[in-house]
């Protein structure tokens, strides 16, 4: 009796977790990732000269990086690792490295938002420092279906 | 009776021992007559780096996760898992003992071209020479040059890990009398020359076809499915497909791939990912203008779904 208690409490705790974290889905992994190639985007246009400089847009863009990379690594919680098949079960592996790579990125977008890039060509000398990271985690730990 | 059994066995033996030789005479390793490799004359080394940019040498060759000027001491070493077992690549810095620095000229283009070894031996297709056979003599000649101005290094790599029959150097010579070929991977009837350099790029020193083409259960290529994508050698997903006909990059611009090739960024800024990266990095260091051939030789080649 106290057993079966015990068996259920479990099962119903795990349940209960899983619920807790459900998030994670590919769906919202690559919504994520779509902002932040969306705000890297508006960037390239304006260092390539495509949209003439616009300090806000590069700020929104900025900080559209910093906080989508902030958030990136909650969206692959222990448990998660299945359904997702463009998610290598290396983040899981490595997790701490994989979080450490996207806060990375968000600390580099905040850096440059320290000190906004005045014009194209400061922005493009930006991007290449953004753009370093999206190879260097994508290398690692995105799968190409 | 028994005396018949004997006659046949002998006969047996014989067959097999005539075919062992056949074998081997039409296997044995090919390397280029001497007059290939004479009167280069001095290496162009700016021309010898370009090429090695374009070969990626330092992929593989460089230890695991160097940058900078770190990629430059080939010292060998990283293992490469494949269907066949685990190969070693070895160190090819101009060290005399532990790398290549004491290799002719034609012992190092016979190893870039045919696959033979500095003593005679069959190399394995993992180094792929099955691409660097269509480069030219004056380029192997330049990017030796290069290579010898890199920094030694001492690291001796271990040896290959693989199975029986594939650690047997012989059955190799069996591999190259199916596979190995240095004509042209595709027939493009009106190649302009940037259209040319491309094909000479990709299919020779880039040697792109090695992962995106898919290959047959002895690791050769389907011939109609040139650069139509493969598994992934590494594990899992897939190469892609990047001839015309790709879900991914079939609607590319000559432009786009150009781009992606220089930033690693796609057309709605997705990035390069897998060993992909290590690629686009080598292929960033090129002249524009290969990779505006390398695009537009890709546009040419034929659509596979």
């Amino acid at each position: 009796m106290k057993l079966r208690l015990i068996a259920t409490a479990a099962i119903l705790a795990t349940f209960g977790l899983g619920s807790a974290f459900a998030v994670g889905t590919h769906e919202d992994r690559e919504a994520i990732m779509k902002k932040v190639g969306g705000a890297t985007g508006a960037l390239a246009a304006i260092a390539k000269g495509e949209k003439p400089y616009d300090a806000e847009a590069v700020k929104a863009a900025l900080s559209t990086i910093s906080e989508n990379a902030k958030a990136f690594p909650d969206q692959f919680p222990p448990g998660s690792e299945t359904g997702d098949k463009a998610a290598s079960p290396k983040i899981w592996e490595t997790f701490d490295d994989f979080k450490a790579k996207s806060l990375k990125l968000s600390a580099d977008a905040d850096a440059v938002l320290a000190q906004l890039p005045a014009d194209a060509a400061g922005v493009g000398a930006a991007l290449k420092t953004l753009g370093a990271n999206c190879g260097g985690c994508h290398q690692v730990y995105r799968i190409k279906e | 009776m028994f005396a018949r059994l004997i006659r046949i066995l002998l006969c047996l033996i014989g067959v097999g021992v005539i075919g062992a030789v056949a074998f081997y005479i039409v296997t044995a390793p090919s390397p280029q007559p001497d007059e290939h490799w004479a009167g280069l004359g001095d290496p162009d080394l700016a021309n010898g780096e370009r090429i090695f940019w374009a070969g990626g040498c330092v992929s593989c060759h460089a230890a695991k996760g160097a940058e900078g000027e770190a990629q430059l001491v080939l010292s060998g070493g990283l293992p490469l898992a494949s269907p066949f077992g685990t190969f070693h690549v070895p160190n090819i810095s101009p060290d005399e003992t532990a790398g290549i620095g004491g290799w002719t000229l034609a012992q190092f283009g016979n190893a870039m071209t045919r696959g033979v070894g500095r003593n005679g031996e069959h190399l394995y297709p993992s180094f792929p020479y099955g691409s660097y056979a269509r480069m030219t003599a004056k380029d192997i000649n330049d990017l030796y040059g290069y290579i010898r101005t890199l920094p030694k290094s001492t690291n001796v790599a271990a040896p290959h890990d693989l199975p029986f029959p594939f650690n047997i150097r012989l059955s190799l010579g069996g591999w190259k009398f199916l596979y190995f070929t240095d004509a042209p991977r595709v027939t493009l009837a009106s190649a302009d020359d940037k259209v040319k350099r491309g094909q000479y790029l990709v299919e020779g020193p880039g040697h792109c076809g090695e992962c995106h083409t898919p290959r047959n259960a002895l690791g050769g290529f389907l011939a109609d499915q040139w650069l139509a994508g493969a598994p992934n050698p590494e594990g899992k997903g897939r190469i892609p497909n990047i001839t015309p006909g790709s879900k991914s990059i079939g609607e590319w611009s000559e432009a786009d791939i150009a781009t992606y090739l220089e930033t690693g960024f796609t057309p709605d800024f997705d990035s390069v990912g897998g060993s992909m990266v290590e690629v686009q990095k080598n292929m960033a260091r090129l002249p524009a203008e290969d990779r505006e051939a390398i695009a537009a030789y890709l546009k040419a080649v034929p659509a596979r779904q």
